[in-house]
């Protein structure tokens, strides 16, 4: 078997790009998506707040992943649910299902949409016992969410990233008692909205610089010690305070799912810990594209379809035209600007304008955004407030280049205002 | 007499005098206090099998890590248990320290462990590129092996239940007293049970059963050990399992591969205890790490890959050598105490001295058929496609991932779920299976295994636990 | 006249903003501490009518999913949140379900449909 393009996940990365590629005028698409159902996560994403960039409305996860699942559908998209990828090389992808047991296909193009999953506890070393009612946040939503279930009574929350406000929340509102949430940066990694109507609507105190310290209970938690962290994040002593509860959340952060993309040979960023790509969001194997979380873990749904439709066209156009011959130009971050995607950019071939995505190292105020030709400042951006849990763009225009067709470094970084 | 033999404790020890027992005609019940085998310190410990250097010439101890280590492969074999021979090497850091290289390497022959040289810092380092620069020699044992610990304890609880053992869960034992021409055996919630022939592998409890029926005390006292364990991104890591020699300063932790490819790093040491605290300290997780730094290439240990962490506790006798035998002044009453490394080497072993002790004084005959060969739950991700494919066809839930990161089918947890002493629990279903020992720490896989409990053990998804009674995962249906 | 300290959410800056109302003539005297329009646009709903929508999810009979996602159509007063949430735990509803059926029709008075927010097909 051969298709034009397969796209591994049917998430809303995996989704957009096939629409983008059959828009494109490629016909032969596979999706595979692991699950029983296409939308990947935003399927247990039930609050509202996505789509606001892309639709100028207020959806839900559910909502939102139906838009572009209505799509797939109407343009007859071929898709196999319950279809888990096993394997990923340049041009061939084994997966395995009940119909059909273990099948590789060849694939013109590969699109990685996997996604990205939870950190899970062991990765923080938290010491105590390890009893049950320790959930990874996104466990508890899907639990709560679509099987119906309550997860715990009693309610400490360690990190303050979205998903771990949202279930806050959710748990609030299932009668829970979230006694707190604890969260080692200073600041967090959540989205104002979230903490204003999803912790101090509720009065769910919010420790910044805090982290848990104990877990206790030897068959269910039964309790659990925070304590205040120092600067160099470990815990002062004096400053436990102890909670009574039955369940721990996690929202500790998330890692790109890249296991199947290592296999295949793709060079992944130490940084991101997605995959290195050009600006086609072509990784380092010709043919392979990549976007959504899989590529780097994205704070809104929106920047994720927009980035899978560009991934998708260009596997796309890779299928219809070939390979071009490259002429990258590497994108540096530096002082306050984390990384960059893409990491790569050929002038000669680029898009007349491109979206360089990034997340900084801390929370800045009065800084701004600076973009470098060589030497020379060709872009300079104030920005009034940044912060880590916020992704942030420049774009780069074609144009820009003209009489900067030698640069050698292109770099991305903050300055003072 | 309700049974021959009552053996008490499901770990490693028990399972094994109660295979080795099976072999006999005789009524066997295995008593656990948990829900399941393998729940206590053969869960948690370095999964090593000793070459055999370490224990001092003549004591039981060198006697029974000798025939375990031999005994290991043919059995692993018998039973279908993952375990490779991929050597060990017990590192040096000091030129001072070469001579109590030599002595451990004397010991080791005169154990009779086959095949050891000492090898130089340089050819250490060509075979393990990641270790450190400060290593100047390194004992050798090619025969120094890595196991399953719940794969090993598990088959040989299945094969001793094919063989008309009889194991009782949720069995904790209060009281144990002499009654005419046996023992009997008293049980939390008011049950008791009768047998002419008791064991003792109580593990850190052994004492506490010992002392109820001899007069001559001992006291085994349980010693805690952290450890981390890597992804399977970093098993390569190292291929050999790394010790430390032991110095003034500390016995040293070890680096090694998993047999199903993660990396261990571990154990600390704390003496005497608390018998019930299987918690991790930062303060051990932090020792862990600094120690087993040291065998590593400068800054190399890669501890942004940890996946999980835990703490086991490993039943210390004060004489430092194996209590196994009669109780004085308990005729009948067999200790099996103090199993503590390399007790997991040890326990097939073990289990034969045991069997033929009860066997000598019971004069059992051997059953005419016994079943010598258990076959485990088959492992998808590593058959052929072809064969894969063909087997889907016959099975189709063999074709359903569940747990995406140890890449573990449906088929694969039904079967753990069915298999005879099958699993009961979350935690019974990743030591058969390993869904849900991965990378995501079952994040993934955890409500659709709760259902495949529910389904195939008649459960409520409220009743599901992650081990014993009390830890049921969730609180009921939502408002 | 009250004070009342509300955190924006218009944007990462996150300005803690202090409000000033009359309680008789129900009216915000002033707005300080926010560094834009925004803000000052935010801090008056939040004081005067503050509004949320709720989701959640209800179980569902007859489907190829036991539960189906669901949202109040528009946004509800903010005090009604645990009152509709009742309604909403007594609820229940038959496959199939598009998204936008109306699940509760007005709930609590309020005017407003909670609705479901995916498709359940019915159960092959």
């Amino acid at each position: 078997m051969r298709h034009d393009i397969v796209i591994i996940g049917g998430g809303p990365a995996g989704l957009a790009a096939a629409v983008s590629a059959r828009k494109q005028g490629v016909e032969d698409i596979l999706i595979l998506e692991r699950s029983e159902s296409l939308g990947g996560i935003l399927n247990q994403c039930i609050h509202n707040g996505f789509g606001l960039h892309t639709f100028k409305e207020e959806l839900t996860g559910p909502e939102y992943a139906q838009r572009f699942i209505d799509q797939v559908l109407e343009l007859g998209i071929p898709y196999k649910t319950n279809s888990m990828v096993l394997d990923v090389q340049p041009h061939k992808v084994t997966y395995i299902n009940r119909a059909e047991g273990m099948v590789t296909v060849e694939a013109g193009a590969i699109v990685l949409a996997m996604g990205c999953r939870e950190r899970p506890r062991g990765a923080l070393n938290i010491p105590g016992y390890r009893p049950a009612g320790i959930y990874s946040a996104g466990t508890a939503q899907r639990l709560m969410n679509i099987e119906g279930y309550k997860v715990g009574n009693k309610v400490v929350i360690l990190g303050s990233g979205d998903i771990g406000l949202i279930m806050a929340r959710r748990m609030t509102l299932e009668g829970a008692k979230v006694e707190v949430v604890a969260e080692l940066m200073p600041y967090s990694g959540g989205l104002k909205r979230n903490i204003v109507q999803c912790l101090n609507d509720y009065g769910i105190p919010l420790k910044l610089s805090h982290t848990v310290v104990d877990i206790e209970g030897k068959e269910r938690v039964t309790g659990i010690t925070i304590a205040e962290v120092g600067p160099d994040h470990k815990p002062v002593r004096g400053t436990e305070e102890h909670y009574e509860c039955d369940t721990l959340l996690l929202s500790v952060g998330l890692l790109p799912e890249n296991e199947l993309s290592r296999a295949a040979g793709v060079s992944i960023s130490p940084v991101t810990n997605g995959p290195v790509v050009d600006d086609t969001l072509e990784t380092s194997q010709e043919g392979i594209f990549a976007c959504g979380n899989v590529l780097h873990v994205h704070d809104l749904v929106d920047y994720v379809s927009e980035e899978a439709t560009l991934a998708g066209k260009n596997a796309a156009l890779y299928v219809q035209n070939g390979a071009k011959p490259k002429h990258e130009i590497p994108l540096v971050a530096q002082d306050g600007v984390r990384y960059t995607v893409p990491q790569t950019i050929d002038i000669a071939t680029m898009a007349d304008m491109v979206t360089v995505r990034f997340r900084v190292t801390g929370v800045f105020q009065g800084r701004s955004v600076c973009v470098y030709y060589d030497d020379q400042c060709v872009t300079r951006l104030k920005k009034k407030v940044m912060a880590p849990g916020e992704m942030q763009q420049v774009l780069l225009t074609k144009k820009s280049f003209v009489g900067h067709e030698g640069v050698k470094t292109i770099t991305v970084k903050t300055e003072e205002n | 007499m309700d049974y021959d033999v009552l053996v008490i404790g499901g770990g490693v020890t028990g399972c094994s005098v109660a295979r080795s027992l099976s072999r006999y005609d005789l009524r066997i019940a295995l008593l656990e206090k948990d829900e399941d085998v393998c729940s206590g310190t053969s869960k948690a410990n370095s999964a090593i099998v000793h070459a055999g250097y370490d224990p001092v010439p003549g004591t039981l101890k060198a006697k029974l890590n000798i025939e375990g280590s031999r005994m290991m492969p043919q059995l692993a074999k018998d039973l279908d248990i993952d375990f490779k021979q991929n050597g060990s090497l017990i590192v040096c850091f000091d030129e001072a320290d070469k001579p109590k290289l030599q002595e451990l390497y004397d010991r080791g022959v005169a154990n009779g462990v086959p095949g050891m040289r000492i090898l130089t810092g340089d050819e250490v380092r060509t075979l393990e590129p990641n270790l450190s620069r400060n290593i100047v020699a390194a004992l050798f044992c090619p025969t120094g092996g890595i196991v399953c610990p719940f794969g090993l304890t598990i088959a040989l609880a299945e094969n001793a239940y094919e063989n008309g053992v009889e194991f009782r869960f949720n069995s904790e034992v209060e009281r144990v007293g002499r009654i005419d021409g046996g023992w009997k055996v008293e049980l939390k919630g008011g049950k008791s049970l009768s047998a002419t022939y008791v064991v003792n592998a109580a593990g850190i409890y052994a004492d506490k059963l010992h002392n109820m029926v001899s007069g001559k005390p001992i006291k085994i006292v349980a010693r805690r050990g952290n450890y981390m364990l890597l992804d399977k991104e970093v098993g390569d890591f190292v291929s050999h399992t790394i010790f430390q020699l032991p110095t003034k300063a500390g016995k040293g932790v070890l680096v090694t591969p998993t047999i199903h490819g993660n990396l261990l790093i571990g154990p600390t040491s704390v003496e005497d205890a608390d018998k019930e605290d299987t918690r991790t300290y930062a303060i051990d997780l932090d020792d862990v790490v600094e120690k087993a730094a040291l065998s590593v290439k400068d800054g190399k240990l890669p501890l942004r890959k940890v996946i999980t962490s835990f703490s086991g506790l490993r039943a210390h006798e004060a004489g430092d050598d194996f209590i196994i035998g009669e109780a004085a002044g308990a005729p009948g009453f067999f200790d099996v105490a103090g199993i503590e490394s390399p007790g997991l080497s040890c326990s097939p072993a073990i289990g034969d001295y045991v069997a033929r002790m009860i066997e000598e004084k019971a004069k059992a005959p051997k059953k005419e058929r016994w079943i010598g060969t258990r076959k485990g739950i088959v492992k998808t991700r590593d058959m052929k496609p072809a064969e894969r494919t063909k087997l889907i066809k016959e099975h189709p839930e063999y074709g359903t991932i569940v747990c995406r990161c140890e890449q573990i089918s449906e088929g694969e947890i039904i079967d753990a779920i069915t298999r005879p002493l099958g699993a009961v629990s979350m935690d019974g279903v990743k030591r058969r299976c390993r869904a849900g020992m991965g990378r995501c720490q079952a994040g993934f896989c955890t409500p659709r295994t709760m259902e495949l409990l529910c389904k195939y053990r008649k459960l409520r998804m409220e009743d599901v636990c992650k081990n014993q009674k009390g830890s049921e995962l969730i609180k009921g249906a939502n408002k | 006249m009250s004070t009342k300290e509300l955190t924006c959410i218009g944007c990462p800056l996150g300005c803690q903003i202090t409000v000033e109302f009359d309680d008789e003539k129900k009216q915000v005297v002033s707005v300080t501490g926010n560094s834009c329009k925004t803000g000052d646009i935010y801090a008056r709903r939040e004081v005067t009518n503050p509004t949320r929508i709720v989701t959640s999810s209800i179980p569902v009979t007859g489907g190829d999913a036991v539960r189906v996602s669901c949202k109040t159509q528009r946004d509800i007063p903010k005090s009604m949140i645990f009152e509709i949430m009742q309604e909403i735990h007594k609820a229940s509803a038959k496959a199939p379900l598009k998204i936008g059926d109306v699940l509760i029709h007005d709930v609590c008075g309020t005017g407003v449909d909670v609705v479901a927010t995916r498709n359940v097909h019915a159960a092959r």
